[in-house]
Order: structure tokens, then C-alpha cells, then sequence
């Protein structure tokens, strides 16, 4: 940002409130052409809501809004479209059951004089669209078969081609590999240099102050902070976030690690020879009771597949599973449940029940042991009140339906569902992805805490940071093989990238 | 806790307008039934008496048994076109296995009437449960697999009847059919117990929970780790003994068993489910919104009999409150996704 030129946007006083609760408070918020503004906040903090805002979903707020300096009011989000501003949601809004090139095109596919879909023509754009932005994919495949993470690449692609200029990105790199990220990053300051305003949300405070110019803070509602991003650390973002001293709470983990000394205790898994058509080639390994596994890898390397064979959501083409001893081949989800395994895949709208209330989410996977036959209403609210409590879940209210949750408390709702009856082995795929850095150690602590309760545990993540924080040794998986594995030994971001 | 409460009245505090808009789907079809009530109280002095409220609980009666399993199988955002069918031949079974005069011309099996009725629910569950293996196990979407039951069910009914008509069926279930108590038609008497224990069923048990669930997010159901095709298969059986005990009824209520008897039944009661708000997306609506339903309809069909209009336009009208409804239907889901937002 070397010259000061008007904004583009400018909100004043934004007040939003869902019923009672109020998610901003007296917001203001502008935005110049040429400019990427990094947001921070605490999950529920009121970063989406604001965003959603600017990009018409919420249509109903007091404040002042305007665009070039003339106060508007968008009725929806085409509005907002027209307008220039385009957005990439924290939850994926891809249409799973398009082809990757109607979803690039979403809404302005090419057409002939007779109104129609050139695809020959969208096929090609699509597939060079994407290979500027490093994508190797089929234009013409189905995007619901492409991996969560593809998927949100595409979905980024599209908003960043769309020629918007107001680009707002809720926590788009969740899913991302570095290199990936890299990759964004690098088109994010093209489209800077070009003119366009950028809004960038994400927990990962260091990729915010590294591509950002502008910082603003947001807790509880409000804005905190606003300063340029060179003249703030991270030390400081952290404590205007939490409202106190935050460094102890995020390592950096860019120095060695020493991961302890492998445990003798039960296996509790054993997997053999497991393979899956392209997808997982001869995976061999075993997880012990009080002990996290970590499997890390770039995304698409095999890690959901293998988390849904665990759960007996997928079937291996080969191979062998045992628990406790006992070879298993699981016909459903349910038996895998009987077994004593419990996932938590990354995807929230593939685990939550959107429409159904805080405590019917928490419950349903309990049910069983709570009620042979009558349903026990007040017995499942005060489970659930047990588990909203102990993973701090705001707003602390088990009736209110979960798409009313922030992002990141919703993530917690997903877990929270399997700890009143600890399974024997537990399944987590990127079990922090957009939790804020305090909702990050506790779910930490609450890892730690099934540890030593003698569950094992395997986390699979594409972040380092969270398999490095979690695990007690860590397997690299690479294009569905397992390459190296860490255990006994030193470890380090570097180092497992290296690996990958 | 103290937060909790705040939060709670905060809700209250919300407004009239996103609640109602919330409860789009049950509100709507309500307002329809009111609305149609008025209008033929108005339109003609015989509507609005106790024996024609009579009558239109008896009509509907059918309907009723049948779309209490109907409404299970949409709440799972399944369907099922083979109600009918499953009906007629039900129907058809028991009156097979039932002594016939001697001028009834159908190579029949006689048996005692509780081991034909038993046979009967026995040849309906079966069906169902081919049903559930075809949508589970193989994989075929229930729209196309209940299509094809519904051809062999009428297959089946013509092998048993042969273009004859049986009329006599077990005792029991004459009585049920077409005697009456105090006054009131016990057809209507089962139909009242059977959407009563539908309606317990979805509330209160925790298969009712998960028949809402599985329609709510399959995917989500499935990593919960609940046994989403035995759910599925289980509605899909359910749905077919309700319609088999409605042919039976039915049966008796009509005083024949015949081929074709039931084919206005595959329509009215879906219509009944979805009219009466239970969304086709699954996972919203009960026995409550059907039980609206086939008040509407059965005022709507009972009603048009009381003004004088022409028979022929009178399908036509039925056919647009039918459109209406589903429209209502439709958007009521989006307003509630809104309403959400
Ligand atoms: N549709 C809704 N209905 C009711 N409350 C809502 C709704 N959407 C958000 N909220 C509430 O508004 C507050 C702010 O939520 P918001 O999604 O903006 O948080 P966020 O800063 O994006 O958090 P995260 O980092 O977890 O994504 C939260 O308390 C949330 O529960
Ligand atoms: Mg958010």
C-alpha cells in the first residue's frame, strides 16, 4: 500500500444481532483498492458474520454501508456480486454434484447466440483458469469426487478469476498444503498489484501478518485492533484476540522436537497390507492404547481414504484390519462403531446435522446407551450441557440449532459428540482446522487427556503444526504409501515437509 | 445457566417474523385447512354438519393408515410408489384365503380368518422387505425399485383374482372395515390409533429419532455411526404393512377385492404427506403435518361434492391445490435455510 487512495468499502457502525445475542457490535470497517486486510479473532468472534455483511447474505443489520463513497443496501448476495464483490465461505459452497468447469463457471458459463453452454469452450477456460493457479485436474469430473481440499482450490479459483474487485477469503487455506498456500499467496499480491481489495481471514496468524498489509482484531463483537501488519507481531495479534498473554499458547514448532519413546503397550489397531484402487498402496501400521498416532501428508495423499476404511465408511480392495486382536471387516459405520472406533472427518456439513439442535448433534452417536427404546430428552441435554462445557462452546446453549454455531464451534460440537463414551480408538482428520489458538490447546489438552484415559488415538492432518502438537510418533504418508516414519527421534515442520 | 436463560428469552425476543417464517411449513398447510373449511361452510349449508365431518373422516380413513407409513418413508427423503399396489393386493391375499360364495369364479384357498389375515401382513411385509433389500443392499433408488413393485404387486393381485372379484373377507376384519361403534366407524377408530402410534413412534423412540436424523443428513447419520440401511430398510417395510393393513380395511370398507381398486390411493396420500407439510427433502415434517393433510384433503374432495360445479373441473382444481401445496412445500425448506442464515 504505498499511496493512500479512498476506499472502496466503508461500514460504520455495524450492529448485527441473531435474536439476542449480538454478533457485532458497533463495526467499523473499510477497505482501499490495492490493499489485503488480514482479520484475527477468536472463534464466534464475528469475522463471518461481518464478511457475510459485505458480501449480502445477512441483509439485515443497522450501520451505514458504502460502496465508492454511496450508501447502499444489497437486498442478497447477487447484489453483493454485482457490486464486485465476491466471497469464498469458511464452510465449502461448491456445488459437489457439477463438473469442476460448471463450478468454475457458476452462474456466467459461456454461451452460444442460442443461449447455449458452450462446454467445449468452458472445459478448456476452466482447465487453463485452473493450471495458472497450479490445479492438474479434469475440467469435466465430478467436484464432489475430487478431495475436500481440491475442492476448496477450485472454489478459491473460481472467486479469484471471477474478475470481483472485492475479494473476501473466510479462512481459505484450512485445507491447503504449503506449497499451496504458497501458491495463493503469490496470486493474492498479483491481484493486489492489479488493484483489487482483499479481505483474508485466518487462525494462522504468521500467514497473516506475512500477506497482509492491514490487521484488524475482532473479540466478542467488536473491533479491538486495527494497525498495519508491520507494525504488530504475533505475540500482540494473540493478546488483543484473547485479551491476554498468548505466547505460551502457540508453539512455532520450526525448531526440533523430541518425540518420546515408542509405548509397549496394548495394540489396539493393526492394519495390513491395506490397498485401495489408486488411492492407498500396501499400508502397514499399528496404533497403541495411550498413544496418538499422527499421519501426516500433502492433501490427496491417501489420508481420507484411509481415515473412511478405519470407520467402515470405504471398503479396502485388500488388505486386513484388526482390533484388539480381533480381524475385523467392518459392513458399516455402525459396526466400526460397535467395535469400539469413532471418526471425526474434516468436513463439518458431512458430520453435523445442520437443522437439529446443539444436543440432538452431541447425542446421536450415544443414543444407544442412553435409551433402549424411549428417547431421554432431559438425560441427552444434560450430556450434551456436560460436553458444551468442557470444550467451551459458545453460545453455551444446547437447544439452539447448529447452524447458528461460528465455524469453529461447530468443529467442537463434532468431537464433543464421541467423549462421553470414549471409544477404544479415535479417528481425527484435522481436528483443529479453524479452531482460534485457544480453541486449539484445548482440544490439545482434551487429546492428551483421552491419552492418558488409554485411548488410542490417530490424527491425520495436512498442518504439521497439528500433528506435531499432538502426536507421539508420526508416519508420512505420500501418494497413498507410507514413506518414513518419526518416532524416538527429532522432528520438525521442516522436517516432516522434507519427508512429504 | 444464567446464560442460558438469557439466551432463551433473546430468542423469544427474536420476532414474530423469522419464527413464522420457520414454521412456514406447518403453518401453511393450517391456514389451507381453515381457509377451505370457511369456504364451504359458506358455499353450501350441508358442508358443515357432524355427519358430513363424519363422512370425511371415513374417507380418509384409507388414506390415513396408509400414509402413516408413507410419512416415514418421506421423512427419510425416500419414497414410495408401491403403497398402492402393496394395498390392492394385500387386500386381494385376504380375500383369497377367505371361503367365498359359490358363485365367485376364483380358484381360492380357504383358511381360517386369522391365518389368512396373518398370511396377508405376512405377503405385505415381504414385499416391503424386497423393497428395503432392492434400495440397501443393491443399491436401486426407491423411486425406480417401489415403480417396479408396484408392477409385480399388481401382478401378483391379478394371478390371485383373474379378472374376478372376491367379496368376502375375514370377520374381524368386516367389522373393522365397515361396522362401527357408539356410532363411529371403527375404520376410522384404527386410523385415529395408527397415526397416534406413527406419531409416538417418530417422537418419542429412538428409532423415531433416527428415522429424523437419516433424512436430516444421511451423510452425517452414517458418521455418527448409526446403520443408516437398516433405518432405510426398516421404513420401507413399515410402509408397506401400513398399506397392507389399509387394503385389508379397504377391502371391507368397499365390500369387494378386485384388481385396480387402490390406484387413487398412491396419489392422494402422498398428497396427504407432502400437502401437509412434511418436506420432500426429508428430515422436517410428522404425523402431525400428515394429519393435516389428509384433512385437506378430504375437506377438499368431500367439500367439492356439496357445491355444484363441474365434475371434470373439480380434478383440475384438485390438481392446483396440489400444485400450490408442493410450491409452499419447496419454499418453505428455502425460507427455513433463510431463516437459519
Ligand atoms: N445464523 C446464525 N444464527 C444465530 N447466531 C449466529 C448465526 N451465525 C452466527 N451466529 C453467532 O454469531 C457469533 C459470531 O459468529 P461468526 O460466525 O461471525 O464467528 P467467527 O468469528 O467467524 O468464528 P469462527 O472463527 O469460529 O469461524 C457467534 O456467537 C455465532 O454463534
Ligand atoms: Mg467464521
Amino acid at each position: 500500500m504505498t499511496e493512500v487512495r479512498p476506499p472502496i468499502l466503508e461500514l460504520q457502525g455495524i450492529t448485527k444481532s441473531f435474536g439476542g445475542v449480538e454478533a457485532l457490535r458497533g463495526v467499523d470497517f473499510a477497505l482501499s483498492p490495492g490493499e489485503i486486510h488480514g482479520l484475527v479473532g477468536e472463534n464466534g468472534a464475528g469475522k463471518s458474520t461481518l464478511m457475510k455483511i459485505i458480501a449480502g447474505v445477512h441483509t439485515e443489520f443497522s450501520g451505514r454501508f458504502l460502496v465508492d463513497g454511496q450508501e447502499t443496501h444489497f437486498r442478497s448476495a447477487r447484489d453483493a456480486h454485482a457490486a464486485g464483490i465476491a466471497m469464498v465461505h469458511q464452510e465449502l459452497s461448491v456445488a459437489p454434484d457439477l463438473t469442476v468447469a460448471e463450478n468454475v463457471f457458476l452462474g456466467n458459463q459461456p454461451t452460444n447466440a442460442l443461449g447455449l453452454v458452450q462446454w467445449r469452450r468452458m472445459a478448456r477456460e476452466a482447465g487453463e483458469q485452473l493450471a495458472r493457479f497450479g490445479i492438474d485436474v479434469d475440467p469435466m469430473s465430478r467436484l464432489g469426487d475430487l478431495p475436500i481440499g481440491l475442492q476448496q482450490l477450485i472454489e478459491i479459483a473460481r472467486v479469484l478469476f471471477s474478475g470481483a474487485r472485492i475479494v473476501i477469503l473466510d479462512e481459505p487455506t484450512s485445507a491447503l498444503s504449503p506449497p499451496e498456500v504458497e501458491r495463493l499467496f503469490a496470486t493474492l499480491r498479483r491481484l493486489r498489484e492489479e488493484g483489487t481489495a482483499i479481505v483474508f481471514i485466518s487462525h494462522f496468524i504468521e500467514d497473516i501478518l506475512r500477506v497482509s498489509d492491514t490487521v484488524t482484531v475482532f473479540r466478542n463483537g467488536r473491533k479491538v485492533a486495527e494497525t498495519a501488519s508491520t507494525a504488530t507481531s504475533k505475540g500482540a495479534l494473540i493478546e488483543a484476540m484473547i485479551g491476554r498473554g498468548g505466547e505460551a499458547l502457540e508453539h512455532s514448532y520450526t525448531d526440533d522436537l523430541m518425540l518420546p519413546r515408542p509405548s509397549d503397550s496394548s495394540v489396539v489397531l493393526r492394519v495390513d497390507q491395506l490397498s485401495l484402487a489408486r488411492s492407498l498402496k500396501d499400508i502397514s501400521f499399528e496404533a497403541r492404547a495411550g498413544e496418538v498416532l499422527g499421519i501426516y501428508g500433502f492433501m490427496g495423499c491417501g489420508q481420507q481414504e484411509l481415515s473412511r476404511i478405519l470407520f467402515g465408511k470405504l471398503k479396502p480392495d485388500s488388505g486386513t484390519l484388526a482390533v484388539d486382536g480381533t480381524p475385523k471387516t467392518f459392513a458399516s459405520t455402525a459396526a466400526a462403531r460397535r467395535a469400539g472406533v469413532a471418526l471425526v472427518p474434516e468436513s463439518r456439513r458431512a458430520m453435523l446435522f445442520h437443522q437439529e439442535p446443539v444436543y440432538k448433534n452431541i447425542s446421536i452417536s450415544i443414543l444407544d446407551r442412553i435409551s433402549a427404546l424411549l428417547l431421554k430428552p432431559a438425560q441427552e441435554r444434560d450430556i450434551a450441557r456436560r460436553q458444551v462445557e468442557q470444550l467451551q462452546i459458545r453460545p453455551p446453549v444446547v437447544g439452539l440449532d447448529l447452524g447458528m454455531l461460528s465455524g469453529g464451534n461447530q468443529q467442537k460440537v463434532a468431537l464433543a459428540k464421541w467423549l462421553t463414551y470414549p471409544p477404544k480408538l479415535l479417528v481425527l482428520c484435522e481436528p483443529t482446522r479453524g479452531m482460534d489458538v485457544g480453541a486449539k490447546n484445548d482440544v490439545i489438552n482434551i487429546v492428551r487427556d483421552l491419552r492418558t484415559k488409554g485411548l488410542a488415538i490417530i490424527v491425520l492432518s495436512t498442518e504439521p503444526e497439528t500433528v506435531l502438537s499432538l502426536a507421539d510418533r508420526i508416519l508420512v504418508l505420500k501418494r497413498g504409501a507410507l514413506v518414513r516414519e518419526f518416532r524416538n527421534e527429532p522432528v520438525s515442520k521442516d522436517r516432516l515437509l522434507e519427508a512429504a | 445457566m444464567s446464560s442460558e436463560t438469557a439466551f432463551a428469552t433473546g430468542q423469544r425476543a427474536r420476532g414474530l417474523g423469522p419464527f413464522l417464517r420457520s414454521q412456514m411449513r406447518n403453518i401453511a398447510p393450517f391456514l389451507t385447512l381453515i381457509f377451505l373449511s370457511a369456504f364451504f361452510a359458506l358455499a353450501s349449508p350441508s358442508f358443515a354438519t357432524l355427519d358430513n365431518l363424519g363422512n370425511i373422516l371415513t374417507q380418509v380413513s384409507v388414506t390415513g393408515i396408509i400414509a402413516v407409513g408413507l410419512t416415514f418413508v418421506i421423512l427419510c427423503a425416500e419414497i414410495d410408489l408401491s403403497i398402492a399396489g402393496i394395498a390392492n393386493v394385500t387386500g386381494i391375499a385376504v380375500a383369497f384365503f377367505t371361503a367365498q360364495e359359490s358363485y365367485v369364479n376364483i380358484a381360492n384357498l380357504p383358511l381360517p380368518g386369522a391365518v389368512a389375515i396373518l398370511l396377508a401382513i405376512a405377503l405385505c411385509a415381504a414385499l416391503g422387505l424386497v423393497n428395503a433389500l432392492g434400495l440397501t443392499v443393491i443399491g436401486i433408488p426407491s423411486f425406480i425399485m417401489t415403480l417396479a413393485m408396484m408392477q409385480i404387486a399388481a401382478g401378483i393381485s391379478a394371478m390371485l383374482v383373474r379378472g374376478q372379484i372376491a367379496y368376502k373377507v375375514p370377520d374381524v376384519i368386516t367389522t373393522l372395515g365397515s361396522g362401527s361403534v357408539g356410532g363411529i366407524p371403527w375404520i376410522v377408530i384404527v386410523a385415529a390409533i395408527m397415526l397416534l402410534g406413527g406419531h409416538l413412534v417418530l417422537t418419542y423412540t429412538r428409532f423415531g429419532r433416527y428415522v429424523y436424523m437419516v433424512g436430516g443428513n444421511r451423510e452425517a447419520a452414517e458418521y455418527a455411526g448409526l446403520n443408516v440401511k437398516l433405518i432405510l430398510g426398516a421404513v420401507m417395510v413399515i410402509s408397506a404393512v401400513c398399506s397392507g393393513i389399509g387394503g385389508m380395511l379397504g377391502v371391507a370398507h368397499f365390500g369387494s377385492a378386485q384388481q385396480n381398486e387402490f390406484d387413487t390411493y398412491l396419489l392422494d396420500s402422498i398428497a396427504a404427506v407432502v400437502v401437509g407439510g412434511t418436506s420432500l427433502f426429508g428430515g422436517r415434517g410428522g404425523i402431525g403435518n400428515t394429519i393435516v393433510g389428509l384433512f385437506v384433503l378430504g375437506v377438499l374432495n368431500n367439500g367439492l361434492d356439496h357445491v355444484n360445479i363441474d365434475s371434470f373441473l373439480k380434478i383440475l382444481i384438485r390438481g392446483l391445490i396440489l400444485l400450490a401445496a408442493l410450491i409452499i412445500n419447496v419454499y418453505a425448506q428455502r425460507l427455513r435455510e433463510k431463516a437459519a442464515e
